[in-house]
């Protein structure tokens, strides 16, 4: 596998891994997230990673800068499912992944997301009633 | 075997019979020399003599610190001497002075077994090997009384019987250090795994009393622990309590931090409660900074735990205290 396919479900694109990640998968990732989120607009990532089993300090730094690159698009970048070991490792190699948010699980990742996805709606909402 | 002693007696005589300065009898004291065993000695004088060293060594034993301190009954040690001279017996006639050979496989097995229930008992390590060592004593009396005034074979006999005597003393120290250290060991395991649990207090609230020092192979089971227990319970907020934590310093900081930052990974916040007063000034004092949620009490960060998950306490009603019962 090449690519790693990347679905879009309302304003939310969904990642989720589930071969081990090597560096030209992960910069390709990087890559059509990018393009994905400029084409669709979207307003929130979900990368689900339960079935990532090992990460390096790059694959680490791959997360830390697609969620980067996806707030500048002004997207949220929200990593689910993390396995303890790959927490624990991640944190020994001192990635602590700061401004992404992270889930338990695809369904609390979503709620983050949909939470995101209103917060903006609202606002929307109130400039759309400013302009009345 | 058992009738060794008689040729070696025999010869032993030679010297003390004929002129000590002449080339005949030196050659003879020489050839004796080589036929004479010691640990054939050794063991003949241990068969013959058995019930008379058996009562001199518990003679020994009962004036030794292991019977006054009450730890052990005078049965149970005679009961232990008895088997351990009869295999000595049968150890020394069938594989010689070598007491790590094959013949004292069964004789090391039970002297372990004594030395391991002694080490439970709470014996000092001189009081275990001293119940092999006052064995010495006897039997040195036993060879002295056998051979006479033989010095030659006396000292042969002495020699085989301290060497094996020395082995098997030492065999029991080892073993009941040995045992000593599982004892430790098993300690330490049972403290590591009692001083981490994960409590969990509320559906999706979980709690993690720390008690004791933090290092890194504590914090290690500790960040396990508690980020399998997230997953299990789908957990999405952790208090983390070091009421129990007696210092905190620059590395217990860290340590915690990599909690905290692990959970977060996984989706979970963590808040940091009991912090005392003076943990807080040393923190604030050395520079240490928890950039987390830190809540005074657990009950404290409790109430933040349940308001972020969108829950709250309320009363019902007040009950009078009598009626509460």
């Amino acid at each position: 596998m090449d690519r790693i396919p990347i679905l879009k479900l309302g304003g939310a694109l969904i990642v989720t891994i589930q071969v081990d990640m090597h560096d030209r998968l992960a910069l390709a990732l990087e890559e059509d997230l990018t393009a994905m989120i400029a084409r669709t607009g979207a307003r929130g990532v979900l990368i689900e990673i339960s079935a990532l089993e090992i990460v390096d300090s790059f694959i680490g730094r791959m997360l830390v800068s697609i969620a980067a690159v996806s707030r500048m698009l002004d997207a949220e970048t929200v990593v689910a499912g993390m396995r303890p070991a790959v927490a624990i490792t991640l944190v020994e190699l001192g990635l602590e992944l700061t401004g992404i948010k992270t889930a338990l699980n695809v369904e609390r990742g979503m709620t983050l997301i949909q939470a995101r996805l209103s917060e903006d709606h609202d606002r929307g909402s109130d400039l759309e009633g400013l302009e009345d | 075997m058992d009738n060794c002693l008689a040729p070696t007696r025999g010869t032993a005589m030679a010297p003390i019979e004929g002129a000590p300065g002449s080339l005949k009898a030196s050659n003879e004291y020489k050839d004796k020399l080589m036929t004479m065993d010691g640990a054939e000695v050794l063991a003949g004088t241990v068969t013959r003599d058995e019930t008379a060293i058996l009562d001199a060594w518990l003679a020994g034993l009962r004036a030794g610190a292991s019977l006054q301190s009450g730890r052990i009954r005078e049965a149970e040690l005679q009961t232990q001497a008895k088997s351990v001279l009869a295999q000595f017996k049968d150890a020394l006639a069938e594989g010689g002075p070598d007491a790590d050979g094959e013949a004292y496989a069964s004789l090391r097995e039970t002297l372990a077994e004594i030395s391991r229930s002694r080490a439970i008992q709470g014996f000092t390590p001189t009081d275990t090997a001293n119940f092999v060592f006052a064995l010495k004593e006897p039997i040195f009396e036993a060879l002295r009384r056998a051979i006479g005034s033989d010095t030659p074979a006396l000292a042969a006999g002495i020699v085989a019987a301290g060497k094996v005597l020395d082995q098997l003393g030492l065999h029991t120290t080892e073993v009941f250090l040995a045992s000593r250290e599982e004892v430790i060991g098993r300690q330490g395991q049972e403290i590591a795994e009692l001083s981490t649990p994960v409590v969990r207090l509320w559906d999706g609230i979980l709690a993690l009393p720390l008690i004791g020092t933090l290092d890194s192979a504590r914090t290690g089971v500790v960040m396990e622990n508690l980020l399998q227990a997230i997953v299990d319970e789908e957990a999405e907020i952790a208090i983390i309590d070091i009421t129990g934590v007696p210092t905190v310093d620059t590395l217990v900081a860290q340590h915690l931090l990599k909690t905290v930052a692990a959970a977060r990974l996984m989706g979970a916040d963590c808040i940091v409660s009991g912090i005392r007063p003076q943990i807080a000034q040393t923190m604030v004092h050395l520079g240490v900074e928890l950039n987390v949620v830190s809540k005074a009490t657990l009950a404290d960060a409790f109430a933040v735990a349940l308001k972020q998950t969108g829950r709250r306490v309320v009363r019902q009603q007040a009950v009078p205290a009598v009626e509460r019962r």
